[in-house]
């Protein structure tokens, strides 16, 4: 985790998520942190009509949000993309239930990526992901995040779908770690 | 003999006069156990996603503030969802009680010894994540006990109950998972999506 640096002035992509999720009716962002989500988090922290939770690991959502729905609300898992290797046995809950389940994930280990230990978990995210059976998207461009998560948003919600939005290093930027 | 409980009578005296309770449970022999008690609208029964029941319970209880959730598993199945209690120990949802059926073994798989029947405690880590009430049950009074805690919503619960490892009959629930989400879902007024 890196901290944001703060955001003035114009609206970025980040700014754009927490507003989509609540125009779906979103009511629980739950979260195992990472920098990419850092305003999504803020916003949902900051909404008395919004539930935001962290996770111990990632897996947790799957359940919680299956829970959640099971009492008529809508949810939205926030994760980095090692923690989807977190999640795959879990994945089975959604398959076997049809829930609707919507993952944004921040990518480590596909692009620009300083930190080796990041590329095995990263490189195999999306294929670990469609092997659940769980649709995907990737953004890599800022015009590329909004309308990705509203089409993702809109099967998970409308077809008891589970899917993925991959928000891209490209997009999030390379994380520096040396001054 | 020890004085250990039997998992069906306990079961049976959990889930009595149920009301609105809502019951989500763990892979194996809770989810026979809460079916052997009898089928229920508002019985969401897990057969895979091992650890689950915990955070499963968890949703709903922060989605149905006003009814009672039982999670009624196992001490295997809690063991892999233990990190489940520090997430829901930063919220405490009141209306949230557990009940791990604890016999000390991984009874599904053969009878191997867990680390409960090693001397873990797990009403421990329960109280360690700031559980208002963690209690070992061992006896039918504090299983009485426990199902008024389930009804009075008065602040996270979580209970071990001591249980025999005799193997009982399996009662099988539905195993279509998608029938028994929309069945309950549908018992609490809400549309299949």
């Amino acid at each position: 985790m890196t901290a944001m640096p703060a955001l003035k002035g114009q609206e970025t992509w980040q700014d754009q998520v927490l507003p989509i999720l609540r125009s779906f009716d979103v009511r629980h962002v739950v979260y195992v942190p990472d920098a990419g989500h850092a305003a999504a988090i803020r916003g949902a922290e900051a909404d008395n009509e919004i539930t935001s939770l962290a996770l111990t690991t990632e897996e947790e959502g799957i359940g919680y949000l299956a829970g959640a729905w099971l009492g008529g609300e809508r949810g939205a898992l926030l994760m980095q993309s090692s923690g989807v290797g977190n999640c795959l046995n879990t994945l089975a809950l959604q398959a076997m239930t049809r829930f609707p389940l919507l993952m944004l994930v921040t990518m480590r280990g596909d692009w620009a990526e300083f930190n080796p230990w990041q590329n095995p978990m990263g490189q195999a995210t999306e294929a670990a992901l469609q092997l659940m059976g769980v649709r995907t998207w990737r953004a890599d461009h800022p015009d590329e995040v909004a309308p990705l998560i509203q089409g993702a948003a809109t099967m998970a919600f409308n077809g008891d779908e589970s899917c993925a939005v991959l928000l891209g290093q490209r997009l999030i930027g390379e994380k520096k770690w040396v001054k | 003999m020890t004085g250990l409980l039997d998992r069906r009578a306990v079961t049976a005296e959990l889930l009595k006069d149920r009301g609105d309770l809502l019951v989500v449970t763990g892979l194996g022999s809770p989810s026979y156990d809460a079916m052997a008690a009898g089928d229920h609208d508002h019985n969401y029964y897990l057969w895979a996603a091992m650890g689950s029941a915990a955070t499963v319970g968890f949703g709903l209880a922060m989605s149905q503030r006003s009814r009672s959730v039982l999670v009624l598993t196992g001490d295997g199945e809690m063991l892999m969802g233990l990190g489940a209690l520090a997430t829901i120990g930063q919220v405490l949802p009141p209306n949230l009680t557990f009940a791990v059926l604890d016999n000390g073994h991984y009874g599904e798989t053969g009878m191997q010894q867990s680390h409960a029947g090693r001397g873990l405690e797990l009403s421990r880590m329960a109280a360690a994540a700031n559980f208002p009430w963690a209690k070992v049950v061992d006896d039918m009074d504090g299983v009485a006990e426990l199902r008024d805690r389930i009804h009075a919503r008065a602040g996270t619960s979580f209970a071990t109950v001591k249980i025999d490892v005799g193997e009982v009959d399996r009662v099988l629930p539905p195993r279509d998972g998608v029938y028994v989400k929309n069945r309950f879902r549908n018992a609490l007024g809400h549309p299949t999506i």
